[in-house]
């Protein structure tokens, strides 16, 4: 049978002859999908970092087929279909977190991903939280700003969450895949 | 939290913050070949034979290049031509290139650039560049007759009579370290032969797109009009574009010419760091007179930088360096001899700050070793020698057509952080105070942490320090080279406006930078102005993206260009507007008259200056001003301005480890005018951390030549939890030789903070540290001063 992978919200069959691929490579050369920077090609630097059911991951040093039926959300899947950003991605533009770029994809995801556990973060909690994505150009100050910054939107999503649950609707598919 | 007081624009985020951006490595193109080089193990060999058979036979492998299949020059620099494109006499560091595999996929190229065998005979390599100066020897480069690329001096006053007027001499030995720029995207290129016209289109990571295409063309041999290099948004660069990532763009260029199909080469990390030039590791020799009073009298000092294998931009380097060898103090008898040398190390070049942060570090920690000899503060010692309005400079330049800020980031930065009171602090000389009065002294410490702006407390085994660096830095190139720079505003008949300079996105911002300072000089909305992708076939070579010169030249050049569109448009309109032409007004998206009623829409005259057949266009020039050189002499007006900023960083260093905990730093710098603030505060926030790195981290090894950093899981850039939350004061004095009132950041951010590092880990330890990156063990409890050098 063959693997499927659900990225950004969408399924994608996998083809037999990509399955020993490096995933990096098949998200970027099979799929376009080329927000994920392979910078170093060992795990050290983070600008490959994806979403995998919500937790980072180092792309560059995984194979295709070791990630069968999972979630992946690349940068692709942030913004809203109409292009709306993401508020974190919005955090970012507002307080100037972006210069080179090649570092932002992983950078944003990572950051997600966090937020999305730790809505309301102390700073030293963010610090911690980027410490595996490298950034040679901000000095990680501006970016920690943004992520503090789009922090509220979290706790709103979180206390929306909590009132649907308790209210017992069907779950809300959580934020990225709504905005995704 | 520092909350961002002005809202920040990027024309580029956008496509950043969501993954479309597409740089180099992201673009395809059909039926493209893919180029990986080829390495010898040597370090200084003279080469035999290079034996491509087996690469050759691969299957996939399209062609392997090597130096005789250039059909041009196969040698370049920007000093001296002795760059190669690939290796062709002798293999003169562990990063030269001898071939390259073109293949139909990136990893058949790379197997097969292993199987490229390289028949050398070995020759001693000079690694170490004192010896290198010796007369006996190896030579790099047996025609250049030595191993000394250039010599530069400063012969000011008389050392020995300043010398004699001195009341104490002090003198150190400083050495710095081999150190990586670590822009997150490597060096990369698509080379594209385009159909139609038969033009080489080339993409790549690259500072200098000009000097990419005069190398282009020069190795293929082709007119300049041949081969167009076009703007890429680009992964990082501070300073390392230049030379190494056009050769990566001369090569795959070379490889689409003779293949006739696209080629993309894009460096592996492991290629990027064994290959690309680094910041030059400097030994320095000072020494310094000084008086009773405080007041430096003379300075000597002998500075030998380690160019590596190649010339590159050396001569420069060591040039701001030479100009800048004393720091912003007033010094009247000087003495200064700099060498740039060949060894067969890795190449060393441009790297953000180019000769400033090694002489910093020196010069930085020399005033405060100079301070405690005569029994002042390192602060009152730089007040009592700084540079002033009207000072005279070390080169003999007067420092009056711009305000002389130095004194005042100085105090900025004091005052922010509170310094004087937290100097009193500091471990270092409060022993005898501990042992004797054991529950003040924990008072005291109670009272330093109080003060700390961090949330980060001091613990039971950690030593307290702060410190404090500054410096003043010429603007722009200087008198190292052609410094003039091109903007084209293109006004379309609806009101929007096309803007192009001849400066590189190197990711800080400069296409925003252009874009506000034309909608500002033009008095119309951001939203009207689309900043053109630059294209070395459309804009005047305006030189490379470095040397902080990007706002300043390119910001100059489209001030001029809107002013002169501004008077074509007075010209046009100002009968209808009933006023005389220097009486027209631009505001708010309106051409006005003497009042405000009387006023034509920007769009409605765009209209109708298509209707009158006269184009809204405008070619700006911005020439830097001019500046002189005497060589022999080492002096003259050498930068036609100047920029002035102070850092201060406070620490803990740990008794048992010795590791550095960074607590808090902050900056002010005056940058003349703040175009985009916010981006303004990235350069700054990113010099910083950058400099950070350059003093407690960051070393590119090579036991023997051989390249062993060769990963950023070896290479260690400075990550989150490694840096202090950070505080910048933008100083804004605008200064009347910049058309826009807006000097320099980015390299001035990156050249004090080492030497502040230093400073605090001295006032936390008692151990002055001269040599980088700083390596601190277990330590004894802090004594008395002992200045001597670690």
């Amino acid at each position: 049978m063959q693997m499927k992978l659900f990225v950004n919200g969408k399924e994608v069959e996998v083809p037999t002859s990509a399955m020993e691929k490096r995933i990096v490579e098949f998200l970027r050369e099979d799929l376009d999908l080329t927000g994920a920077k392979n910078a170093c090609d060992v795990g050290a630097c983070g600008a490959c970092t994806i979403l995998v059911n919500d937790e980072p991951s180092r792309i560059c040093i995984k194979l295709v087929k070791d990630f069968g039926g999972q979630r992946i959300l690349t940068i692709e899947g942030m913004a809203a279909p109409d292009g709306t950003l993401h508020p974190l991605q919005q955090a970012f533009l507002d307080c100037g977190a972006i210069q080179c770029g090649y570092c932002t994809p992983g950078m944003v995801l990572t950051a997600h991903a966090f937020l999305l556990k730790t809505p309301h973060p102390t700073r030293a909690q963010i610090r911690h939280a980027i410490v595996k994505n490298l950034c040679r150009c901000t000095g990680y100050q501006q970016i920690i700003d943004a992520v503090e910054k789009a922090a509220p939107h979290y706790h709103r999503e979180e206390r929306r969450l909590q009132a649907a649950s308790t209210s017992e609707k069907p779950a809300h598919e959580d934020t990225e895949e709504t905005t995704g | 939290m520092s909350q961002p007081e002005t809202k920040c624009w990027r024309n580029d985020a956008y496509a950043k913050v969501t993954g479309k951006a597409k740089f180099t490595d992201d673009l395809k193109f059909a039926n493209v070949l893919h180029a990986a080089p080829a390495y010898s193990d040597c370090v200084h060999a003279r080469i035999v034979s290079i034996d491509t058979s087996a690469a050759e036979k691969v299957s996939g492998v399209v062609r392997v290049l090597t130096a005789k299949d250039v059909p041009g020059e196969n040698r370049f620099g920007q000093i001296i031509r002795d760059y190669r494109i690939f290796a062709d006499d002798k293999i003169r560091y562990h990063g030269d290139v001898v071939a390259i595999v073109v293949a139909e996929t990136r990893a058949i190229a790379i197997h097969a650039a292993q199987l490229v065998k390289v028949n050398a005979e070995p020759l001693p390599a000079v690694l170490d560049p004192e010896a290198a100066m010796l007369p006996d020897a190896p030579l790099v480069h047996e025609h250049h007759g030595s191993n000394i690329v250039n010599t530069h001096v400063v012969r000011r006053g008389n050392v020995d009579d300043g010398f004699k007027q001195a009341d104490f001499v002090i003198e150190e030995k400083f050495q710095t370290q081999t150190i990586e720029h670590a822009y997150m995207e490597t060096e990369a290129a698509v080379c594209v032969p385009r159909s139609t016209d038969g033009v080489l289109e080339v993409y790549g990571s690259m500072q200098h797109p000009f000097s990419t295409r005069r190398f282009v063309a020069a190795c293929l041999g082709v007119a300049l009009s041949e081969i167009e290099v076009i703007g890429t948004p680009m992964g990082g660069g501070f300073g390392g574009k230049d030379d190494t990532a056009a050769i990566v763009c001369a090569r795959a260029a070379l490889a689409a010419k003779l293949l006739g199909r696209p080629v993309k080469m894009v460096y592996r990390r492991d290629w990027s760091m064994r290959e690309s030039y680094k910041r030059h590791p400097y030994r320095v020799h000072y020494k310094m007179g000084l008086t009773k009073a405080g007041r430096i009298t003379a300075v000597q000092c002998r500075i030998v930088a380690d160019g590596g294998a190649y010339c590159s931009v050396t001569p420069w380097v060591t040039w701001r360096s030479t100009v800048q060898c004393c720091g912003p103090y007033v010094v009247e008898n000087v003495h200064c001899d700099t060498f740039g040398v060949y060894t067969n190390n890795v190449v060393a070049g441009a790297m953000r700050g180019f000769g400033s942060p090694q002489m910093n570090f020196v010069i930085e920690q020399m005033v405060e070793i100079a301070a405690r000899r005569v029994g002042i503060s390192g602060i009152e010692f730089r007040r009592r020698n700084l540079v002033r309005q009207g000072s005279i400079t070390i080169t003999g330049q007067k420092l009056d057509g711009h305000k002389v800020a130095m004194a005042q980031a100085l105090d900025t930065v004091l005052r922010e952080i509170d310094y004087e009171k937290k100097l009193a602090r500091c471990s270092h000389g409060q022993s005898k105070l501990r042992s004797s009065r054991r529950e003040e002294a924990q008072t005291e410490t109670a009272q330093a942490q109080s003060l700390l702006t961090s949330a980060a407390a001091i613990q039971d085994d950690e030593l307290y320090g702060i410190g404090v660096a500054m410096s003043y830095r010429g603007v722009s190139l200087g008198a190292e080279g052609v410094d003039f720079c091109a903007a084209i505003i293109n006004a379309q008949a609806d009101g929007s406006i096309f803007l192009e300079t001849g400066i590189h996105e190197n990711g800080q911002g400069s296409e925003s930078a252009m874009s506000l300072i034309c909608a500002e000089e033009l008095g119309v909305d951001l939203k009207r102005i689309r900043y053109r992708r630059s294209s070395t076939s459309n804009i005047p070579d305006s030189g490379t993206t470095v040397a902080s010169r990007g706002t300043i030249m390119g910001g100059g050049a489209v001030t001029l260009a809107a002013r002169e569109l501004k008077m074509k448009i007075a010209e046009a309109f100002c009968a209808k507007l009933g006023c005389p032409m220097d009486e027209v007004r631009f505001k708010d998206n309106f051409i006005c008259g003497r009042s405000d009623t009387e006023r034509i829409a920007f769009d409605d005259a765009m209209r109708q200056m298509w209707q009158m057949q006269n184009f809204p266009f405008a070619l700006g020039t911005f020439k830097a001003p001019r500046v002189s050189w005497e060589e022999h002499t080492g002096q003259g007006d050498a930068y036609f301005t100047w920029v002035y900023g102070c850092q201060a960083v406070e620490l803990t260093v740990n008794k048992n480890s010795g590791k550095v905990r960074l607590l808090n730093a902050v900056a002010a710098h005056d940058v003349g005018r703040a175009v985009n603030p916010e981006m303004v505060r990235g350069q700054i926030y990113g010099g910083m951390a950058m400099s950070a790195g350059y003093a407690l981290h960051e070393e590119v090894k090579a036991p023997g030549g051989m390249m062993t950093t060769l990963n950023l899981n070896t290479y260690r850039i400075p990550r989150s939890l490694d840096l202090p939350e950070m505080k910048v004061i933008i100083i804004e004095n605008p200064d009347p030789l910049s058309p826009t009132g807006a000097k320099a950041i980015g390299e001035p951010a990156n050249e004090i903070l080492a030497p502040a590092i230093a400073n605090a880990i001295f006032n936390a330890t008692g151990q002055r540290h001269c040599s980088l990156p700083i390596r601190l063990g277990a330590l004894p409890e802090p004594v008395a001063c002992e200045e001597g050098c670690k």
